[in-house]
Parts: structure tokens; C-alpha cells; sequence
């Protein structure tokens, strides 16, 4: 078995091609299937930390905190997202309720740990333990986290319930939001990248790898 | 920069770039070299592309299995896409939402949720429901379902079109689970004992279902499927007899070594 550098394998198609270099912001698409083949890294390595632990700080508030309170005449009542689990598997519903907790708690968490957990030694140039089977599971987790689907289900339902009482959005909510748009940048960023940044010799800027690459 | 590129096609040979498109009349039908056709494996994980490798090799990159195609692509997708097709009965038919008031019990099905918000005025907010909760699952069973058909047939109708209904499918498919979200917090928000009180319905964990299992319809089938030619489907059917056999012989090697 031995590698064959330099190549890239359509995953939508099979297709083979050559790896070209690309400028920032590229995009390689395949031109027979029209599947993301590469892109630019760009700015997006140095960004990404810094990003992770504010969508950690924003996830532990959009949890903490009550999304939505409702009253009704002169009667309170608000949940949080983990209240709203409780209240599921109270009910019987406790496979809806897994559901809910993986797609919306735990699995972004995940996500974001495993992220800040490979990025940061990987400032310094040394791979974590684990480095492989992590990689691994933030690509299979991808689809899996759902806080975007859930912000607007939020949304759905304080419409639905503003005809019946009075709604106040929580600090959660904005929490929510936030962390919404912070994951989509974060989540952006392919891990496939980390295969890259582990393999890349001490001190050269991934520009210099790929001329360095393809002039061996 | 030009250098560089010459210098790279050049040792690649025959592979074309993928900055370069194929100049054919049909685009989608034009001949390509695959990684079937020319003894590649690529790793599903890290794109590591390897030769000479066995089916189920690990990558030796990241340790991933290597394989020409998904394994079991087409019977493990129909096996989710009938469940889900099923699921899709009850998921429609039984309550989500359970409210009780002051004013009696109202029982809410996907649809009926849907028409509340229409009459009440709110239009948006019942396309985004509808589209979301009622068109989007239909949409991707119905595609799912001429995806494994065609795929099995080894069509060549609409290869490029059907590529882009898949990856369609894989970037809506997550929305369905909107209604799922809606009933679980009204579920944890509205408990004013003696006034207002929602549960939630069987109906929701049919919808649930539909929505995972319908994701991972999607995640086990192969899209390389759509587009392998006949020469393509030959060599893997070799590979895949050869993996038998293999096994098969190892299973021998095995049984006889136990007695001794």
C-alpha cells in the first residue's frame, strides 16, 4: 500500500484529479459532479480558537439561563433547554428527549471541546492524544448538532404561544442567537483541514507546504 | 505560479486538474478516470488517496477503513429509507402536541399545526412549518427513493442532476427536525397547573424518527453509485468477489488451524 501524493478523489464522484494550488477564498468544485473537492484555509486557523472559546462561553449561557418566560394571567412559568428535556422524559417521552438533548446539548458541546482540544497544542505543533480518532468523530458529529434548527424552533414557538399569553424572551434567547451565528463560523471550518496542519513540518506557512510539495 | 502548474500536470500525466473542466459535449457522461478504474482508494475521512490498497485496509494516515464504496450502500439504505417510509404514517396521522386549557383539550397533528397558523393570519410562519415539517420529509423520500432505484439499475439518466439532488437532501434534511424543537419547548414551557398545560404526543417520536432515520438513509448512501460506468460496476463486482473469497478461504485456514 503506498500513498499517492499530490492527488485528490472526488468524493461525490470518484473522479481523480491532480491537487492544484489554490488562491484565497478558491473553491474547487468538481467540474463532473459539482462537489467540494478543496478550499482555501485562509485566515480561518487563526481565527478559529479564539472563536471556539466564545461559542463556549455562549453556549454555557444559552443553557444556564431561561429562553422564553410566559404569563398568564398573573401565573410565570419559563424553561430553559434543559428543563424542557426534563419535562419530555417526564412525560414517557424520553426517546424525543435524548433526541433533543443530543442534537442540541450534547453534541455541539462535543463538538466545541473536541474542537479547542485539538486546536490548542496544535499552536504549539505536537498532536494531542487521541489526534485520529477525534478528527474522526467531529466529521461524524457534523450533521448531527442542531442549535440553528432549535433557534428557529424557538422563534416558531414564541409565535405560536404570543396570541395565548404574554411572552418575555430570555437571556438565553440572545445567547442563542449569538451562539448561532458564531458556530456557523466555526463549523465552517472543515476538520479535514487538521490533517494538513498535523502533517506540516515545524515553521512553514501552509503556502510554502503546497510549493514545497509540489516542487519535490 | 504558471510554472508550478505545468510542472504539476506534467508529472500527474493524464489527470486533468480539477481547476480545468472536461470539454466534452455532455459534461456529466464524459469519460473520467475514477479511482475504480485506475486501483485507488481514498480515504473517506482524510483524502488520503492510496494504491495497491485492500478493501478494509487502514488508512495509514488516520487509521480509517478503505473502501472502493460504501460497504452494504444500497441494502443498508433501503433498509432505513422502508423504515422511515413507515414512520412516515403515524408521524402524520397521530397528535404531536396535546394542549389542555381552561376551554377543553385540542389534539394537533403536523398539519393541523400548519393550518392554525394560515388561519390565524401568520402566512410566513405556516410556509416555514409546512416546508420544513411537511414538504421537506416527502421531499427527501421521494429523492432518496429514485436515488437507490436508479443507482441500483446503473442509470445514466441526469447523472449531474441527480448528484445535485443529493447533496440537496443532505443540506435540508437537518430543518425537518424544527417541529420536533417547537413541541419540546412548549412541552417545558407551558406547565400553569389548571390553566394551560402541553404535552407532547406519540405523533412527535414518529416525526423524530423520520427525521433521523431519513438522515441516515442519506449518510449511508453512496453518491459515487450515480456515476459508475459499466467498466466501473465490473471492477468493483472483482473486488468485491475477490474480498469474498478471501474471507472465505481465511475461514478454512482458520477452522483447520483450531485442532491443531
Amino acid at each position: 500500500m503506498t500513498e499517492v501524493p499530490e492527488t485528490v478523489v472526488c468524493p461525490g464522484c470518484d473522479a481523480v484529479y491532480g491537487r492544484t494550488p489554490l488562491r484565497p477564498r478558491d473553491v474547487a468544485r468538481c467540474p463532473r459532479c459539482g462537489t467540494e473537492l478543496d478550499r482555501h484555509p485562509g485566515e480561518q486557523e487563526r481565527r478559529i480558537l479564539p472563536l471556539t472559546v466564545a461559542c463556549l462561553i455562549m453556549f454555557a449561557i444559552a443553557n444556564l439561563f431561561p429562553i422564553v418566560e410566559i404569563e398568564l394571567q398573573g401565573l410565570r412559568s419559563q424553561t430553559t433547554l434543559a428543563g424542557a428535556v426534563v419535562a419530555l422524559s417526564a412525560e414517557g417521552m424520553s426517546v424525543v428527549a435524548l433526541l433533543v438533548l443530543a442534537t442540541t446539548i450534547l453534541f455541539p458541546f462535543l463538538q466545541l471541546c473536541i474542537l479547542a482540544y485539538l486546536l490548542v497544542p496544535l499552536s504549539r505543533e505536537h498532536r494531542p492524544v487521541g489526534f485520529a480518532l477525534l478528527v474522526r468523530a467531529m466529521q461524524s458529529l457534523r450533521p448531527w448538532g442542531m442549535i440553528e434548527v432549535f433557534l428557529l424552533g424557538v422563534l416558531v414557538a414564541i409565535v405560536k404561544l404570543s396570541s395565548m399569553a404574554t411572552v418575555v424572551p430570555g437571556p438565553a434567547l440572545w445567547a442563542f442567537m449569538a451562539l448561532t451565528v458564531m458556530l456557523t463560523a466555526v463549523l465552517s471550518f472543515d476538520p479535514g483541514a487538521f490533517w494538513g496542519m498535523a502533517f506540516r513540518p515545524k515553521g512553514e506557512e501552509p503556502g510554502e507546504e503546497e510549493k514545497g510539495g509540489a516542487s519535490a | 505560479m504558471k510554472k508550478l502548474q505545468g510542472h504539476l500536470r506534467q508529472r500527474l500525466g493524464s489527470l486533468a486538474a480539477y481547476g480545468e473542466h472536461y470539454h466534452h459535449e455532455h459534461e456529466a457522461d464524459a469519460k473520467v478516470p475514477t479511482a475504480a478504474s485506475m486501483g485507488y482508494m481514498a480515504c473517506r475521512h482524510c483524502g488520503a488517496v492510496w494504491k495497491d490498497a485492500e478493501e478494509g485496509d487502514a488508512c495509514g494516515r488516520c487509521g480509517t477503513h478503505l473502501h472502493t464504496r460504501k460497504p452494504q450502500s444500497l441494502k443498508l439504505t433501503w433498509a432505513f429509507l422502508i423504515a422511515a417510509c413507515m414512520m412516515y404514517i403515524p408521524a402524520n396521522l397521530l397528535p404531536v402536541m396535546i394542549t389542555r386549557t381552561l376551554f377543553g383539550t385540542q389534539n394537533d397533528t403536523i398539519l393541523s399545526g400548519v393550518i392554525y397558523f394560515w388561519v390565524s393570519g401568520a402566512y410566513g410562519l405556516a410556509a416555514i412549518v409546512f416546508i420544513a415539517s411537511f414538504l421537506v420529509p416527502l421531499f427527501k423520500l421521494a429523492v432518496l427513493l429514485l436515488l437507490v432505484v436508479l443507482a441500483q439499475r446503473g442509470s445514466t439518466w441526469r447523472r449531474r442532476e441527480r448528484a445535485k439532488l443529493y447533496h440537496i437532501i443532505e443540506i435540508i434534511g437537518r430543518w425537518s427536525m424544527l417541529d420536533v424543537f417547537v413541541v419540546s419547548l412548549l412541552t417545558g414551557l407551558v406547565q400553569i397547573q389548571g390553566f394551560a398545560v402541553i404535552t407532547a404526543g406519540v405523533g412527535i417520536a414518529a416525526f423524530g424518527s423520520v427525521v433521523v432515520l431519513t438522515m441516515l438513509a442519506s449518510l449511508s448512501f453512496d453518491p459515487k453509485l450515480t456515476w459508475d460506468s459499466r467498466e466501473d460496476q465490473a471492477i468493483l463486482q472483482d473486488h468485491e468477489e475477490g474480498a469474498q473469497r478471501e474471507q472465505r478461504l481465511q475461514g478454512h485456514e482458520n477452522r483447520d488451524e483450531k485442532p491443531a
